[in-house]
């Protein structure tokens, strides 16, 4: 990860249908793949989808609603309360697009790690929300999630080289 | 003057960070002092919903069309072969099938003489699965059939080889099924042999574990024993097979903490069976022509018969079971049968040959052809 001036970190666009399509595909996939790819369970897509478009848009304001709205769309497919997800995606959106426009993250190895930080703050998040304010009985497990992070930081780098070329200047 | 723009820039984003945060969470909070799906939040998930199932919907029928095609018209390798090997499984079949099919004769006609009321399966309808809730921690599907075809809330959902969990939510044409693995599901077990009751349920670390709970440590569980449905949840039919004990431990305060193997891929779920009519009524004790019930199949024997006879000389056997096992005929009339405990030692003890039973009677699913279509196997 570089440190950059602020002016001098761009600032990417998307056409509105390729926001939309882009959401609702991953929602798709990540309810759809585990049916024939049980490993797919592991993929948090929405989660990818949500940092990719905070940090490319480099707006706070942008990058928690995106991740409020994908949140929600996740739990009202989900058999728990809307929210649960997206109160942890909103503090993920608004966090990355922060982190977006302080240092740069193009390259692949800043985006392993970024996501792989990512994923663990919004599992704890999830956690503490599940437990805390729904009563959900849930379990932090190191090892688990250690080894999911990887695996969608690792997932991260190839969506996000896929996305980029959807970006606008 | 740039820090000042900046500075309420950042407060701005602040706020509403926080705005989002606090509508989610009130929202979150409504949720949860009221049951979440008793309408407040129904019109959001039936819009999700509605998005996301047609493609997941068509894509999974379009691939299994593509699927069928190949298997049933282009790829036949060592179908000649395989037909040969199921042709001599069938024979060995129908031969431990007369047997079975005399035990669970049996059981019936104990279960008449005592006046159980038992439920049937009367009605299934088959049901793709079409897609996940996508989350990790929710172990819950979708599947292709909902309010049009009949679903309803709380339908056992099975396959051939077990149970695989309950409908949760129905909408138009889809419906949510809970696993069995889920965290917040539950069902109702019994041992096979050793008969200890438990609840199965997921494990809380939501990593699609069976763990069967409320078994005392003092009790023994082998690995291997077979676990089948109670029906003491008054949801899933007694006498279905759930999975296998695959580990045994201590647990926490005086229960044991035992692992189980379900019976179906539970993660590889493609065809499912939705029971949609359950009927409670006795058993028929000398129709060998009427379905033969899964259950009996599985061997599922009772405990005692009526007292034994008057005087009790001549009678080796001190429980009814063992009695009904030396003199049970084949084909009875049910004044006859009456008789059987009775005088049990003057029964013939050869018994007679039942009429081989379809295969088709054997699986959990009768009568309604037009509904009850063979699933494939998993």
């Amino acid at each position: 990860m570089t440190n950059q001036r602020p002016d001098r970190i761009e600032v990417y666009r998307f056409n509105p249908a390729v926001t939309v399509g882009v959401v609702i595909a991953s929602l798709i996939l990540q309810a759809f793949l585990p049916v024939k790819l049980g490993f797919f369970r592991v993929f948090d897509l929405p989660l990818i989808v949500t940092i990719f478009f905070a940090v490319a848009r480099r707006s706070q304001v942008t990058g928690c609603l995106t991740g409020a709205v994908i949140g929600l769309l996740q739990d009202s497919l989900a058999h728990q309360p809307l929210g649960v997800f997206g109160i942890a995606k909103t503090v993920v959106g608004y966090a990355a697009s922060s982190l977006g426009a302080k240092i740069d993250v193009e390259n692949p190895g800043s985006r392993l790690l970024m996501t792989m930080g990512f994923y663990l703050v919004h599992e704890s998040i999830y956690l503490v929300i599940a437990r805390g304010l729904v009563g959900l009985d849930r379990q932090w497990m190191w090892g688990h999630e250690l080894r999911n992070a990887v695996a969608n930081a690792v997932l991260a780098v190839v969506v996000f080289a896929v996305l980029d070329k959807f970006k606008q200047r | 003057m740039e820090n000042v723009i900046s500075r309420f820039r950042n407060t701005a984003n602040l706020i509403v960070l926080a705005a989002v945060l606090v509508l989610q969470v009130v929202g979150l909070a409504v949720q949860v002092k009221r049951p979440a799906e008793a309408g407040s939040t129904r019109l959001i998930r039936v819009w999700a919903i509605s998005v996301v199932t047609p493609l997941t919907r068509a894509v999974v029928h379009t691939q299994d069309w593509f699927s069928d095609t190949w298997h049933n018209y282009v790829w036949l390798r060592g179908v000649r072969k395989q037909n040969e090997d199921l042709q001599n499984e069938i024979v060995q079949m129908k031969m431990r099938e007369v047997r079975m099919v005399e035990d669970a004769n049996q059981a019936r006609r104990l279960q008449l003489l005592l006046g159980f009321k038992e439920k049937y399966i009367s009605k299934t309808v088959p049901a793709q699965v079409i897609s996940t809730t996508g989350s990790e921690f929710s172990r819950a599907i979708y599947i292709d059939k909902g309010s049009k075809e009949g679903i309803a809330t709380d339908m056992p959902v099975v396959t051939p080889t077990g149970v695989v969990g309950k409908v949760l939510h129905v909408y138009p044409t889809t419906s949510l099924v809970l696993l069995i693995n889920d965290p917040t599901s539950g069902a109702g077990v019994i041992l096979e042999k050793s008969r200890l009751q438990g609840i199965l349920k997921g494990d809380v670390r939501a990593n699609g574990t069976l763990m069967l709970s409320n078994v005392m440590s003092d009790e023994k569980v082998e690995v291997g024993e077979r676990i089948l449905t109670s029906g003491g949840d008054r949801i899933f039919p007694k006498g279905m097979l759930v999975g296998t004990v695959s580990a045994v431990g201590p647990g926490q305060d005086l229960f044991l903490n035992i692992r189980v193997k379900p019976a179906t891929s539970l993660s590889k779920l493609e065809e499912v069976l939705v029971i949609t009519k359950m009927e409670d009524r006795a058993p028929d004790a000398v129709a060998s022509d009427a379905p033969i019930r899964a259950i009996d199949i599985l061997a599922e024997r009772l405990p005692t018969v009526a007292p034994p006879p008057p005087g009790g000389e001549g009678s080796a056997n001190k429980t009814g079971t063992a009695t009904a096992a030396a003199t049970t005929p084949g084909q009875k009339t049910p004044a006859e049968l009456k008789a059987i405990p009775k005088n049990p030692t003057q029964q013939a003890v050869k018994p007679d040959v039942p009429k081989p039973v379809k295969a088709a009677q054997v699986t959990p699913t009768v009568k309604e052809p037009e509904t009850n279509k063979e699933v494939p196997r998993q």
